[in-house]
């Protein structure tokens, strides 16, 4: 396993003089796949006994490379190694087997062709299936919102559960409840209504998050909207935990109570995370503020994060600390903190427009090159009004907490059992 | 032989592309209805972890687990594709807007 893995990091790191080498080089029995346990074997195997000769292919029938991704590299240097040059994947990748279209192609034809609506855009593009499948319908819904803000109404039944019941599944069919808590900051209210709601609901885990927040885990669906309603009478709204989206904004206390803060970073955070709270973004968006280069709020490894200095804030982006680990970039320094909230909107409105359907912050980074992201955001301050704008106008369509709307009954369908037989269900 | 037939709910009561429950002793079963307005029935456990198939996506007359993205016929409860396993189905009838599921799911219940 450590060797493995040491392999494989070398081999990413590339430079070898056989590229291939160090995939050819490990054993039968080295795992490939972390997540569904795979190892290179089962894969080669696979390959020639059932004449497999693409990602998707392999993916399907060994499940390596099918959750997190994170071995997608080996696995095609090991179909690569396996079938030689009959493997060539394709230039573009298409957006699911339901189109031979690319994202950034379906995306650009909904705005050149105008087209408001899911069926509109497959019919237009001719998809090959009914209703699409469970990986584009997300996706197209997604594109559809961001780029027609308070026009195209939101399709929930193209929605991953997640963000139809607003809360997230966990493997045994229960889901996690997670309130925002604003900046990180709580009260003696707020944590007594969690107490007491989880009393209530006999909820059987509480756990302090990675984002400051707090997550009740073990939540039965039907008790979902009587969970929130508790929790929004204590004043608290969805964390959206669950979404792609906005997540946290983490911060550290700052010049309120640090020696050493050097601006307001937990009112910095609070402030954007009240500006940016339900936007929907290609993928989630977390943030953190530091009150000064120490750091505490672990700033530099976020999608975007803020650096208060004794001059006005460093902003940063692009970090990642998840599959990948990976240093924030530098964005620009700014003076005031309204100037840092209106370069950071505009930069989620450039991701919002630009970033593919779970691309992360980093690898649309990556993708279309930092230089250019500075050019819209930073240099080209009529561009960045523009974004900014834009960003501010979706808002007012996207700021409504939807735990409240379901407290009042919308998607009642989502909570209830049809009909009921016997004994109820809890008996089980 | 003639099929009894139990009332469950209307059609209007269930989501286009989406599904409900029906509680039993013996689990939940999912009833779905397609983008067209099919019915179907079916046990609302994946075989591979358990998984809540109501839950899911539905598209075209298939749905993908929530969980791990299986995708199961719901005119068979086959999964497709190269993963094996399949969910029991239930025989679901459609009147206008009301529907009726077979009342065999409850003296399978009184049986076990």
């Amino acid at each position: 396993m450590r060797d493995t893995l040491i392999l494989g990091q070398a081999f990413r790191g590339g430079g070898a003089v056989d590229p291939l080498g160090a995939v050819v080089a490990l054993t039968d029995d080295a795992e490939i796949c972390g997540c569904n346990g795979v190892c290179k074997g089962k894969i080669t195997g696979a390959i020639a006994a059932k004449g497999l000769t693409s990602l998707d292919d392999v993916r399907a029938h060994t499940k390596a490379s099918n959750s997190c991704g994170t071995c997608t590299g080996l696995v095609e240097k090991l179909i690569m190694a396996t079938i030689g040059d009959s493997y060539n994947p394709a230039a573009l990748q298409p957006m699911c087997k339901c189109t031979d279209l690319g994202h950034d192609e379906i995306r650009r034809l909904i705005v050149a062709k105008g087209l408001k609506s899911i069926p509109a855009v497959m019919q237009e593009l001719e998809w090959t299936t009914s209703c699409g499948c469970a990986k584009c319908r997300p996706a197209l819904n997604y594109y559809l919102i961001a780029d027609w803000p308070g026009e195209y109404e939101d399709d929930a039944q193209s929605r991953f559960i997640n963000e139809r019941v607003h809360a997230n599944i966990q493997k045994d069919g229960t889901f996690s409840v997670v309130p925002r808590m604003w900046g990180g900051i709580t009260s003696p209210r707020q944590l007594r209504a969690i107490a007491d709601v989880a009393d209530k609901f006999a909820i059987p885990t509480v756990k302090v998050t990675g984002g400051q927040r707090i997550d009740l885990l073990g939540v039965r669906k039907e008790d979902l909207p009587a969970v929130w309603a508790d929790l929004n009478a204590a004043g608290m709204v969805s964390g959206a935990a669950y979404a792609k989206g906005l997540g946290t904004v983490k911060t550290c206390v700052g010049s309120d109570w640090c020696r050493f803060g050097t601006q307001d970073s937990t009112g910095l955070g609070v402030r954007l995370e009240k500006f940016l709270w339900g936007s929907w973004t290609p993928a989630k968006v977390k943030l953190a503020v530091s009150g000064c280069p120490r750091n505490c709020a672990e700033a530099t490894c976020k999608d975007i994060g803020i650096i208060c200095v004794d001059s006005g804030f460093d902003v940063v982006f692009a970090g990642a600390a998840g599959i990948e680990i990976k240093g924030t970039e530098p964005l620009c320094h700014a003076n005031s903190e309204d100037e840092t909230v209106e370069i950071i909107a505009a930069l989620i409105e450039l991701y919002r427009e630009q970033g593919r359907y779970l691309e992360r912050i980093y690898k649309w980074a990556a993708r279309v090159g930092i230089a250019s992201i500075k050019a819209h955001v930073v240099e080209d301050l009529s561009k960045r009004r523009l974004l900014y704008e834009r960003f501010v106008f979706s808002q007012g369509f996207a700021q409504v907490d939807p735990w409240q709307e379901r407290v009042n009954g919308k998607h009642a369908h989502e909570f209830a059992a049809m009909a009921e037989f016997g004994l109820p269900q809890a008996a089980e | 032989m003639t099929e009894e037939w139990t009332e469950i709910g209307r059609l209007s009561d269930i989501p286009r592309r989406g599904a409900r429950c029906l509680g039993t002793p013996f689990g939940r079963i999912a009833v779905f209805r397609t983008v067209d307005d099919a019915v179907f029935a079916l046990e609302d456990r994946c075989p591979h972890k358990g998984g809540p198939l109501s839950d899911g996506i539905v598209h075209g007359t298939s749905v993908t687990c929530p969980l791990h993205n299986w995708v199961f016929s719901l005119e068979t409860g086959q999964v497709q594709g190269p993963d094996k396993g399949q969910v029991q189905t239930f025989a679901i009838r459609r009147d206008q807007d009301r529907l009726f599921i077979t009342a065999s799911i409850i003296p399978a219940i009184a049986a076990e």
